[in-house]
């Protein structure tokens, strides 16, 4: 089969009616690739956004405004953020009042706060009800990596528990970067995946959502994962040609959901990953909103 | 906004397909997906970090074929092995020379300062094609023959009219962009790592915007993750252009024209 330039696709059109926004307003200064494809949408979720500022980098988002006028000019309506101070601040309880202030202050509800415990912590469960309790919190954002805990740690599970009594999403974050590119006195393992299972097994009605998993989680280990409960994964650092749908031929789609990791990404590249994958309606709109909605939506 | 784009990095490999042309043609439906007009391709069927001159010769057979079928839509470079010095000679003529290819990949055999290299370099050079090197410069160590930017600054040294493209800017872009810096013959081909935020920005305020070219790595990279970081870069949009395609037909120009190929 010939094939013409990409020029003369049919493809082509649906392609810059994604992207051509996004390419003039980013000469502008800030980019926004989906205020066309907002047309035929009825809604986008990103679960995988930061505030505050990465430890290693100034970012070109790491102001709030600026991160929300971002997401809004790329049709995000919702935007579940954690903050980078959680990483690796010891004074987590002012981390998550700064965060919780800021979701207030900026996007008018865009910003949805997702808090950050650690374990590893004493008291870290009065952590846990401030999230809740004080900043009404729906989830919260656990960085194992960064906080220098297994996952068969004892308080991982409990924390998981209590969490999903309190009715809250938990989201598990791998990686924040590429291993092989780390700051070398900050080098920071991944979890080891394999107790993971059998903690998810042992805590009835968790919501898990994997943040930055695709990297370290395929194959079958992930197939075991998403069987054991309610596990969901994002896409943002989600690779090869195609990789959504290649995702979704193992992953039931109710299980995916959007998520860019912005600002320390470029969130183009989680909403370009929509359109490289010839997806159907149905599952464009489960991953960009409806299974996000879903899932912040139950209460355990 | 209509962008013209020409992707300098992409594999076969990752891709579905029994045969090379097949993968190719896989390729270029998400290349159109996307709305990429050109492929670079190198590296065949099967990856070998040292290749013999039979495997050479054999990976780049395959993907003389499959750009054989799509000539119009994808450019060949030649995928050579430094240690072998005289078989990779003989390779770039029968590819470059006396074929399609049009340019020069080294991968992982051996580091690019060696001069080993240099017959290699100088023959590109006077055959006007231009040589990317892979280069990473890990934290978690590098494999015993894998580049960095920093050996490729030696290189560019000793080879100064030679077009050099240092393919994923060593990974640690922050690091791997000042070590090309002083060279004005190596280009910066950004892809293949994440699309981290602020690398693209980086690329053109230290290098200029003329030395950066947008590539992937698909089939292991995605096309999608790849372009946002021109796509999402705080650049001007005539940036923007040279970066997707501008530069990279400015390269080829040469070799093209010498082949009869108009731009």
């Amino acid at each position: 089969m010939s094939r013409k330039p990409s020029t003369d696709s049919l493809d082509r059109r649906d392609f810059l009616k994604v992207v051509a926004v996004a390419a003039g307003a980013a000469s502008l200064g800030r980019a926004s690739v989906a205020e066309s494809a907002d047309a035929t949408a009825s809604g986008l979720t990103d679960t995988n956004v930061y505030l505050s500022r990465w430890p290693l980098r100034r970012l070109a988002l790491d102001d709030t405004a600026a991160l929300v006028a971002k997401l809004r000019a790329n049709g995000v309506t919702q935007a579940w953020a954690g903050s980078f101070d959680g990483l690796l601040h010891r004074d987590i309880a002012t981390v998550n009042a700064r965060l919780a202030d800021e979701c207030r202050r900026h996007g008018g509800g865009l910003l949805v706060p997702f808090g950050s415990v650690n374990p590893r912590f004493a008291d870290w469960e009065d952590d846990l009800r401030r999230c809740a309790e004080e900043h009404h919190m729906p989830g919260i954002r656990l960085h194992p990596g960064y906080h220098g805990y297994k996952l068969d740690d004892p308080a991982f599970a409990k924390l998981l528990r209590l969490a999903t009594e309190r009715g809250m999403v938990v989201q598990l974050v791998f990686v924040m970067e590429d291993r092989r590119m780390m700051h070398p006195l900050l080098q920071v393992e991944p979890p080891v995946v394999k107790p993971l299972a059998d903690v998810v097994r042992k805590t009835p009605g968790l919501r898990l959502e994997l943040l930055n998993s695709s990297t370290v989680l395929r194959g079958q280990p992930l197939l075991d994962l998403v069987k054991a409960g309610e596990v969901h994964v994002d896409i943002a650092m989600l690779e090869s040609v195609g990789g959504v749908a290649s995702l979704l031929e193992k992953v039931p789609l109710n299980r995916v959901l959007f998520g860019s990791h912005a600002p320390l990404f470029y969130f183009e590249s989680a909403l370009l990953k929509l359109k490289e994958s010839p997806l159907n309606e149905e599952q464009l709109q489960a991953i960009r909103c409806n299974n996000a909605r879903r899932l912040l939506a139950k209460k355990s | 906004m209509n962008h013209e784009i020409w992707d300098v990095h992409t594999h076969l490999a990752g891709v579905p397909g029994n045969t090379s042309e097949e993968k190719l043609e896989r390729l270029l439906e998400y290349a159109d997906r996307m709305g990429i007009a050109r492929l670079c391709v190198f590296l065949g069927m099967k990856w070998n970090y040292d290749p013999s001159p039979e495997d050479m010769r054999q990976q780049n057979d395959d993907v003389l074929r499959a750009v054989k079928r799509f000539p119009n839509r994808a450019f060949g470079f030649v995928y050579l092995n430094p240690k072998q010095t005289q078989a990779s000679l003989d390779e770039l003529n029968r590819c470059v020379r006396d074929g399609p290819m049009v340019g020069v990949k080294l991968w992982v055999a051996l580091h690019c300062n060696d001069p080993k290299l240099d017959p290699i370099i100088a023959r590109a050079a006077e055959l006007k094609a231009p040589v990317l090197q892979h280069c990473w410069d890990k934290i978690t160590g590098n494999l015993p023959g894998e580049s960095t930017p920093m050996d490729m600054a030696e290189l560019a040294a000793r080879h100064p009219k030679a077009t050099l493209i240092c393919a994923h800017c060593g990974g640690d872009w922050e690091r791997g962009l000042r070590a090309i810096r002083p060279h004005p013959n190596i280009y910066a081909d950004i892809d293949g790592g994440d699309p981290t935020a602020g690398f693209t920005e980086m690329a053109v305020r230290e290098l200029g915007a003329e030395r950066v070219l947008y590539g992937s790595d698909a089939g292991g990279r995605s096309f999608a993750s790849q372009l946002a970081k021109v796509y999402g870069a705080e650049i001007s949009d005539a940036t923007r252009r040279l970066i997707f395609a501008g530069n990279l037909k400015h390269l080829l120009r040469p070799i093209l024209s010498e082949k009869g190929i108009k731009l």
